[in-house]
């Protein structure tokens, strides 16, 4: 259960593990029923993408009576944002991603 | 009400991860603040800012307290002390998985789309990271004194 970058890379590098860390994003602490709603995955996809995800340490669960909640964890992708982007940089990089946001919602 | 889970893996063992946690001096390394109290139940506790005048950023009571592996406190900005709206809280659980410390901090009892939930999303990742480097490394991830965004910047 120790994540290592490796699998918190592996874990990321799909499509619908992504979206389903966007909708934890969206909704915390949701079901795994919640989360199999409104997707064309079945039921056993979700478990096994959650159960990759849970590994690299990107959800964690907690019980609640007999559900089982998954919360997003950011933790891990933090430690990767620190290991590259230095503190100086912190302020120049969120102002693109600013400028950015900023432009895009302009053209919509 | 809204929670938040997160979870980090640390080389380290339980007595040393309680203590980064409930030690002044250990905490203003990775968390740019003076978390201060005698952490035991009942007890009130600060988070101090490091600036001359060491005005405190957030404080609360100790619910509940194990050493080394549970710390429950509840949560609240200074000037709304006694408003339980406003009071959130906060878990630390401190577990022993093989070589390695599994920290939980649950943020619950939190109000959803509040300042205070805007602000925990952005500052626990960013302080547990830096509680890991520094057990982990002795190095401070970045300098968070001098940060002044995140959790407690909301707060």
């Amino acid at each position: 259960m120790v994540a290592d970058e490796d699998k918190v890379f592996k874990a990321l590098a799909d499509a619908s593990r992504r979206q389903l860390l966007d909708r934890l994003r969206h909704k915390n602490g949701q079901t795994l029923q919640e989360l199999c709603e409104g997707h064309d995955m079945s039921r056993q996809a979700v478990t096994k993408h959650l159960n990759l995800l849970e590994e690299a340490n990107l959800v964690a669960t907690t019980k609640r009576g007999r559900e089982k909640l998954h919360f997003l964890n950011p933790v891990p992708i933090n430690e990767i944002y620190t290991r590259w982007i230095g503190k100086f940089e912190q302020d120049r990089v969120q102002a693109l991603h600013n400028l950015k946001q900023a432009l895009q919602e302009k053209d919509q | 009400m809204s929670d938040f889970v997160y979870v980090t893996y640390i080389k380290s063992t339980p007595q040393k991860v309680w203590n980064a946690i409930t030690t002044p001096e250990f905490t203003r390394q990775y968390w740019g603040k003076a978390m201060t109290s005698d952490w035991k139940p009942g007890s009130k506790w600060d988070m101090v800012n490091l600036d001359a005048g060491g005005s405190v950023n957030m404080t609360g009571e100790i619910l509940e307290s194990a050493p080394p592996s549970l710390l429950v406190i509840s949560w609240v900005k200074p000037e709304n002390r006694g408003d339980k709206s406003e009071t959130s809280r906060v878990t630390f659980k401190i577990e022993l998985q093989g070589d390695m410390v599994r920290l939980d901090v649950i943020h619950d009892q939190l109000q959803p789309g509040s300042a205070m939930e805007q602000g925990i999303t952005s500052g626990w990742p960013r302080v547990l990271s830096g509680l890991k480097t520094l057990l982990e490394t002795g190095n401070i991830l970045v300098d968070l004194a001098a940060y002044k965004g995140g959790c407690s910047a909301a707060a």
